[in-house]
């Protein structure tokens, strides 16, 4: 076996292709970026020569260009027909002129559009939601980046509530439940009464499941570095009464928002809605099922674990960003999704699959085989959902590709989009037998975890959240850090997954061969561990441009504008003429 | 279509069709699992102080990089004799009220797997050394250290185990380091942690995808032994160290030790096999050989490494010599 040639094996093969495309489409968009760049470089060289050539201009050469101006100049005056009458555009046709400014280092991106109103109460709502989710993700990932760093440097320190297995399911739990959960039942609190055309049931009831979740999260927090965990299944560390508060802060925003959708004023329930509604249900079942305690004495437990940690990823975070994504997509590129029926077919293919493969996380284990088997049949039947829905966003983006350019939040979407198939498929390829040999129990796990709740929900939830808030709050983030966001972010993800990949694969290879010591694999493993310490890094730091620019977002207070169109001026002497009355 | 256009009908339908399937492939095979299945005839429960063990060990999340199951696959071979069956964790039960049933199986291998490390490394005194600073017996791990687990002390004692630390890693403790009741608590738990044996007459399940039998050994090796230094590195390292000068006041060194290097090869084979305590300065050993199965050609192979190893220059031993040696041992404590 050992000597086998591993690029033989199909699982690898698959991987390498996959792990191939982001690059490629990371390096077209920042070829693209720099041709923008080195365009504008060279117009100004041009413009430069241009004004020694002015210089230079002799009296006589001046005398012979005005003469030549003026011929060229001459016209009829162009009232001829008209008159002196003054030209007025009753139908304002004519809007939203831009002038030409100067010559830009960063590239001018798109505004965000203004859309139709919505109650200031629910865009309060929704930016606490965000606010809670962008401290969580600041506050897990500072974990995250710390246990990484405990991976090269073990002795950084000795207090109890700091070691690493404590921590490690605090980064977890924290970046799942209070970063991930709830930016999407924030962003929830958007969709889901714009495509149901009514307002939301109950904007109290938000308030109160965002408070549950929150409480759900410190208390686990502070549990799991006291050493109060549930027994060591992964992100089911959180013990019940914990996990509960988690589950009753989703449940009566399930039931808010299904009153919402039993009430709406369009005939047909909008896609978005399916997967949304259904996320938090399954959330729902997910949780009684891992936390009931009939069925877990023994392998039982195992066989809930394995359906319990994959469910909690496919059915809540996936489910839930791709219901997003089918409403913010087409808003973003401003034309309807490319196939509704896909997302159709991708829904029940979804549930139809994805709750079977559960137990591929404990292939050869001591699991009935046949369980085995089924999860691997399904992981090769997630390939139907997973295109179907990436076909379904590419083929929207077609015809549209040049917004990509001036946006700055649709290369997140790409990105998710990409992600969201690359990441996929590679775990199909990690279930198949084989692979769970190379990779089993190795950092290649810890990789794939990070290229798809990094590389999908991540980017995802960003893209949603630079969409809406400018819209609820008026204000737009700075472009710049946007963009370093961005790219600190896919750089950071690049660094940090590749290596742990290599050096998981060869560590892998190592165990399989036999004849090395356990320790010599540690070895191995350092350098590609102080590559993730690297690219954890500088993820680490794009979130602490993520929370700068949503906190400019939310708080900055805005220049003194003086008013220039004609609405904002009528608005002005408006308000300055209810400002007298009721003074 | 009617059916799309009426949420009642349409969510319904989802969720009957999810917990449908939750039902075949979580909560059924769960409790069938959870039925069928009982402890092995001799398997031993957990001791109060073991149990006591498991629970800090649980609380400090070990099961982050410690895994405990043998897979049936050949690689896992050296974590344990056979591969782990459902009746192995069919005796573990809720631990309590708050917390849920902990098998401790895992998902990732950072460290070793602790399935049977309760015969592979049972020493009291290196596990404790070990928990206090893991890269004072093991200098490449990454694993972290629990000094909370001890107590500084003026004075050893009545019941109280010290911990022998070496110098570099007393950092400006002058008193003695004393083993609190939980680190002893989690080392009875490591050392209880053994694969139960299948009742006689049971063959084990097979290991899969075995590597290819290929003629080992390079060019004119003493008579196709196997590896010496890997045999050294896995059972013996952590206590002598790679270098074998062992660690002062702990485990003794193996350069220059005349038991290595003299011509009792009884003695010798004996240690290896049984174990050794005749030394109160150092730590007991415990009988490696025995718990790991090891046969005659792998303790000739180790006998060897360490007899040429470090400046040692004895003359190698055969296999002939230890396995006689070996099969006294076998009858001598059968009884």
């Amino acid at each position: 076996m050992g000597t086998k040639n591993i690029f033989n094996e199909w699982g690898i093969i698959i991987t390498l292709l996959l792990i191939a495309l982001p690059i490629i489409v990371a390096s077209i968009l920042a070829i693209v970026k720099a041709k923008a760049i080195i365009k504008n470089y060279l117009e100004k060289k041009e413009q430069e020569r241009f004004n020694n050539y002015v210089k230079d201009l002799t009296p006589i050469e001046v005398e012979k260009l005005e003469q030549r101006k003026r011929a060229l100049e001459f016209a009829l005056s162009n009232n001829e027909l008209s008159g002196e009458t003054t030209p007025i555009d009753n139908k304002g046709l004519i809007d939203n002129v831009s002038e030409v400014e100067t010559l830009r280092f960063i590239e001018q991106k798109k505004k965000s559009q203004p859309r139709p109103y919505i109650e200031p109460e629910l865009s309060k709502l929704i930016i606490w939601y965000l606010g809670c989710a962008t401290f969580w993700l600041l506050f897990g990932t500072t974990v995250g980046e710390y246990l990484g760093i405990k991976f090269v440097a073990p002795d950084v320190d000795h207090y109890s509530w700091l070691s690493f297995g404590r921590l490690r399911p605090v980064h977890t739990n924290a970046v799942f439940w209070g970063w991930a959960s709830l930016a999407m039942m924030g962003l929830a609190y958007y969709v889901i009464p714009r495509v149901s055309n009514v307002p939301i049931a109950s904007i109290r009831t938000g308030y109160r499941s965002l408070i549950l979740i929150n409480v759900s999260v410190v208390l686990g927090s502070l549990f799991l570095m006291a050493g109060i965990n549930n027994g060591g299944g992964e992100y089911r560390e959180y013990i019940w009464p914990v996990m509960a508060l988690f589950g009753i802060g989703v449940f009566i925003s399930l039931r808010n928002f299904f009153k919402t959708i039993a009430k709406r004023t369009t005939k047909e329930i909008y896609v978005s809605n399916w997967y949304i509604i259904s996320a938090m249900m399954f959330l729902l079942v997910i949780a009684v099922v891992a936390y009931w305690p009939s069925w877990q004495t023994g392998l039982g437990e195992t066989v809930v674990q394995g359906y319990y940690m994959h469910q909690g990823v496919g059915m809540w975070f996936m489910l839930f960003n791709l219901g997003l994504m089918y409403y913010f997509l087409p808003q973003q590129l401003n034309k309807p999704i490319y196939s509704y029926s896909l997302g159709i077919l991708a829904f029940w293919a979804q549930i139809l699959f994805y709750t079977l493969i559960g137990t591929h996380h404990f292939i050869f284990s001591a699991i009935p085989w046949w369980l085995q088997t089924v999860a691997i049949v399904g992981s090769a039947g997630m390939i139907i959902p997973v295109v179907a829905g990436t076909t379904n966003f590419l083929m929207t983006f077609k015809g549209s590709w040049h917004k990509l350019s001036g946006s700055y939040t649709l290369p997140f979407y790409l990105i998710g989009i990409i992600f969201y198939f690359t990441g996929s498929l590679q775990g199909t390829a990690e279930a198949f037998r084989f692979t769970n040999l190379v990779w089993h129990f190795t950092d290649f796990t810890v990789a794939h975890s990070h290229l798809t709740m990094y590389g999908i929900i991540c980017f995802m939830l960003w893209g949603f959240i630079y969409t809406i808030v400018p819209r609820l709050t008026g204000k737009e983030p700075p472009q710049i850090t946007v963009g370093a966001h961005f790219w600190l972010a896919l750089i950071g993800l690049l660094f940090y997954t590749f290596p742990l990949m290599y050096g998981s694969t060869l560590r892998g290879l190592m165990w399989m061969e036999g004849t090395k010591s356990f320790i010599e694999s540690v070895e191995l493993m350092a350098p590609y561990w102080l590559w993730r310490a690297i690219g954890g890094s500088l993820m680490w730091l794009s979130h602490i441009l993520f929370a700068y620019n949503f906190y400019v977002m939310v708080k900055r207070k805005d220049k003194i504008t003086v008013p220039t169109s004609p609405i904002d001026i009528l608005k002005a002497k408006q308000e300055m003429d209810t400002q007298a009355q009721t003074n | 279509m009617e059916f799309f256009d009426n949420h009642k009908k349409l969510f319904r339908t989802a969720l009957g069709l999810f917990v449908g399937l939750t039902l075949i492939v979580a909560i059924r095979p769960a409790i069938n699992n959870q039925n069928n299945n009982a402890p092995l005839p001799n398997y031993e429960p957990l001791s109060e102080q073991a149990y006591l063990g498991k629970k800090s060990f649980i609380a400090n999340g070990c099961v982050a990089c410690h895994t405990q199951q043998v897979r049936n696959v050949d690689m896992d071979k050296i974590w344990g004799n056979r591969p782990g069956i459902a009746a192995d964790y069919a005796g573990i039960t809720r631990t309590d009220f708050w917390r849920n049933t902990a098998t401790l199986m895992g998902t990732e291998r950072t460290g070793p797997d602790l399935t049977n490390i309760g015969a592979r490394q049972p020493s009291m005194a290196w596990n404790l050394l070990h928990l206090y600073q893991p890269r004072a017996v093991v200098g490449k791990s990454i694993m972290p250290a629990y000094p909370w687990l001890f107590q500084i002390k003026n004075k050893v004692g009545k019941d109280e185990v010290e911990v022998v630390v070496p110098d570099a890693y007393r950092k400006g403790i002058n008193g003695k380091i004393i083993a609190s009741q939980e680190a002893l608590n989690l080392v009875a738990y490591i050392q209880s942690l053994k694969q139960t044996q299948l009742p006689n007459g049971k063959a084990p399940m097979e290991f899969l995808y075995k590597k290819k039998e290929s003629p080992t050994g390079k060019k004119g090796s003493t008579l196709n032994l196997p590896d010496g230094k890997l045999l050294y590195t896995n059972n013996c390292m952590s206590c002598h160290q790679a270098n074998g000068e062992g660690l002062k006041g702990a485990f003794p060194p193996l350069k220059g030790s005349p038991i290595v290097l003299g011509d009792n090869l009884e003695l010798y084979v004996n240690i290896i096999m049984l174990g050794y305590d005749p030394r109160p300065e150092y730590a007991t050993m415990n009988a490696v050989g025995t718990d790991n199965n090891l046969t005659p050609e792998e303790v000739t192979a180790i006998i060897n490494h360490e007899r040429t190893s470090w400046g040692n220059n004895a003359k190698k031993v055969t296999t002939e010599e230890v396995k006689k040696i070996m099969d006294f041992i076998k009858i001598t404590t059968k009884k």
